[in-house]
């Protein structure tokens, strides 16, 4: 089967349109980049419903997307669980009890509040594992882009430069390479974030099509139910045991690993995501931001897992053929989108669709070197290279940030190129590191006798855990390496799935329970004063006595939740 | 930030809209194209609501309110 598109005109013109849209986006923001705070924290001053939009966006990068669909059509509605179980509550908990101490903190990144809250190590370590982590997401996002560009929209292009062979591969990094460096360099963070919003209604108003399409041709949700196994059709009701859903976990699994530890550690400790509501500006619209982001994300696997399922049902139908994984006769479900937006599209919609794809691709890298930038020049260079200069020096050193993060982007896209495994590897490592974390700030944010050793030692322990576990155990029917068992063979998960939530739950616990006695053993070092806006008991509670019982984020909170229970009973 | 983020998503999404929305009404009744879309003229669809979604966006940001204000 052919999955190349055959684009017309007008399709080249939408995504060279959304080119010149990103670029004058960065270009017209480039005078307000006057300081460092703009630059890097986008002078704290968006209106909550730009950071909230951003907030979702920064985690939906085209690898999200794709993977989403794919895992539609593995686990059916299951994958639901990534939307509400696995986000919502996170997103409540940030907003109501978290925000207050990032924000009011006035700690520029998620490192420098550690260091507040506990000590200079905790944060060296924070900072340079999220450095390392950004610039190898963004590179896997550059590499994933430029493999998906060469398949779906080929240009034939076979050039020689200077001895150099640049095929498509290299045509399209490096043309999305320096989109990329050139609107971040303008327009800093919040380039970054306006791009993100973009990209944002791009992928609501090029995926509904697909979707209403798809729907319509296999009879609407019934249609779905009937050409799809029944075990795929439910979110909840068969976790009663692992074997009786096609995710292999249980509902403990499910609510602990992905909907406490997981969901947790990513959406209220991963930079990437909290530097969005920390651009917002003022305290009411940091704590908005999470809630406002939360609303739409609901509705998202609609968009994203959905199309899965119609992919899945089509081909069960024998109406459909998914292309299977280079040499081997699994299919690749990975290529769903594409293989739906070549069935349903004409051309025009086409290019809308594509233009989607390309802009949570270029906002997966965007959003990491963003991120990646306000780290290494606060928390690494600030506070390790050269302190105490001018905050214009700052600034270059943010701009140059930019440039080195996207050069070392490029070369891990090479590398992946050329290790596939490698890169596998590293994915799996990035969704641990995050558990470890959210032991720290659990205890940190309140108890206030939670010691900067303990924080510390806490963290290693639990990365280490996560190492050791995913070294001794593997899914059913994989092989010891990349998928784990690289110490020995101790336990079998039922799916790659369980295994990771299992990961996540000892990494968790190790830190949790390591950072409690050492925090015993150890003396406490910060004043009762020094901990004031860090930690829950020694800080003032909002008061929001100028606003209505309606504008207040617990209202919004409290709506969002409601909305999030009824959507799991209906789904259930 | 002194762009209002409305501006260019409005000038982009009306421009986009407004260009499938024309594409929608010359290839309309070509069912051969919209064959592929279950025969739904979809680049109509969706470009008249990209187009309505454009505007709403300009015609609420500060450009506008700007401009009223000094009425």
């Amino acid at each position: 089967m052919q999955t190349t598109f055959s684009l017309g005109t007008i399709d080249w013109a939408i995504i060279l349109i959304y080119f010149i849209f990103v670029l004058g986006i960065g270009w017209a923001l480039r005078r307000y980049m006057k300081d460092s705070k703009a630059f890097l924290e986008a002078g704290r001053s968006l209106p909550a419903w730009v950071t909230g939009l951003a907030f979702i966006s920064a985690n939906l990068g085209a690898l999200e997307v794709i993977g989403m669909a794919a895992s539609g059509a593995k686990y059916g509605q299951m994958t639901f669980h990534f939307y509400f179980v696995g986000a919502i509550p996170a997103m409540i908990f940030l907003a109501i009890f978290m925000m207050p101490f990032y924000y009011g903190s006035k700690a520029r990144s998620v490192p420098e509040y550690l260091k507040l809250r506990f000590d200079e190590k905790t944060r060296g370590f924070n900072a340079f594992a999220f450095a390392i982590m950004t610039v190898f997401s963004s590179g896997i996002s550059m590499y994933a882009l430029a493999l998906l560009a060469q398949v779906i929209m080929p240009l034939h292009i076979d050039w020689n430069i200077l001895g150099l062979h640049i095929g498509e591969f290299d045509f399209y990094l490096m043309v999305s390479a320096v989109i990329v460096l050139v609107y971040m360099v303008l327009g800093g963070l919040t380039s970054a974030i306006y791009n993100e919003v973009l990209q944002f209604f791009l992928i609501v108003i090029g995926f509904a099509p697909l979707v209403f399409i798809g729907l319509k041709e296999i009879g609407g949700w019934e249609g779905l139910r009937a050409n799809l196994p029944e075990n795929m059709m439910h979110t909840w009701k068969l976790t009663g045991s692992s074997g009786a859903n096609p995710m292999g976990v249980e509902w403990f699994g499910v609510a602990m690993g992905l909907g406490f530890v997981l969901s947790f550690g990513y959406w209220t400790t991963n930079f990437l995501v909290v530097q969005r509501a920390m651009a917002a500006g003022s305290m009411s619209a940091a704590r908005k931001t999470p809630l406002i982001g939360a609303l739409p994300k609901m509705l998202l696997p609609f968009l994203v897992v959905v199309p899965g399922m119609i992919a899945l049902a089509l081909s069960n139908m024998g109406d459909l053929e998914i292309p299977l994984k280079a040499g081997s006769a699994v299919k690749d479900f990975d290529k769903v989108i594409p293989v739906l937006l070549m069935r349903y599209m004409p051309v025009g919609v086409l290019g809308v669709g594509l233009t989607a794809l390309m802009a949570s691709f270029m906002s997966g890298m965007a959003g990491n070197v963003s991120a990646f930038n306000t780290v290494f020049t606060y928390d690494i260079y600030q506070s390790y290279i050269r302190p105490d200069q001018s905050d214009h020096h700052y600034l270059k050193v943010g701009r140059w940030t930019t440039v080195v993060g996207v050069l070392i982007s490029i070369m891990t896209a090479y590398v992946a190129k050329s290790f596939n495994n490698v890169m596998d590897f590293l994915q799996l490592i990035f969704a641990f590191v995050n558990a470890p974390l959210f032991a720290a700030f659990l205890l940190g944010m309140f108890w206030k006798r939670t010691t900067g050793h303990a924080a510390f030692w806490g963290l290693i322990g639990g990365t280490i855990a996560a190492a050791v576990h995913h070294g001794i155990s593997l899914p059913v029917g994989g092989t010891a390496g990349v998928k784990g068992g690289y110490f020995a063979l101790v336990h079998t998960y039922p799916s790659e799935m369980a295994q990771n939530f299992w990961t996540a739950i000892y990494a968790f616990s190790t830190a949790l329970i390591l950072t409690f006695v050492i925090t015993v053993l150890t003396k406490k070092i910060k004043t009762d004063d020094e901990l004031k806006g860090l930690v829950y008991s020694l800080t003032p509670k909002i008061r929001d006595t100028n606003i209505q019982w309606y504008q207040k984020p617990e209202f919004l909170a409290a709506i969002v939740g409601a909305i999030a229970i009824v959507l799991s009973i209906i789904f259930w | 930030m002194g762009l209002d983020i409305k501006i260019p998503i409005g000038l982009m999404f009306s421009l986009l809209g407004l260009i499938l929305t024309i594409l929608g009404l010359v290839t309309n009744g070509d069912t051969a194209l919209y064959e592929q879309s279950l025969g739904y003229n979809i680049n109509l669809i969706s470009g008249v609501v990209m187009l309505l979604f454009g505007l709403f966006m300009l015609l609420t940001s500060t450009l506008f309110r700007k401009k009223k204000e000094e009425e």
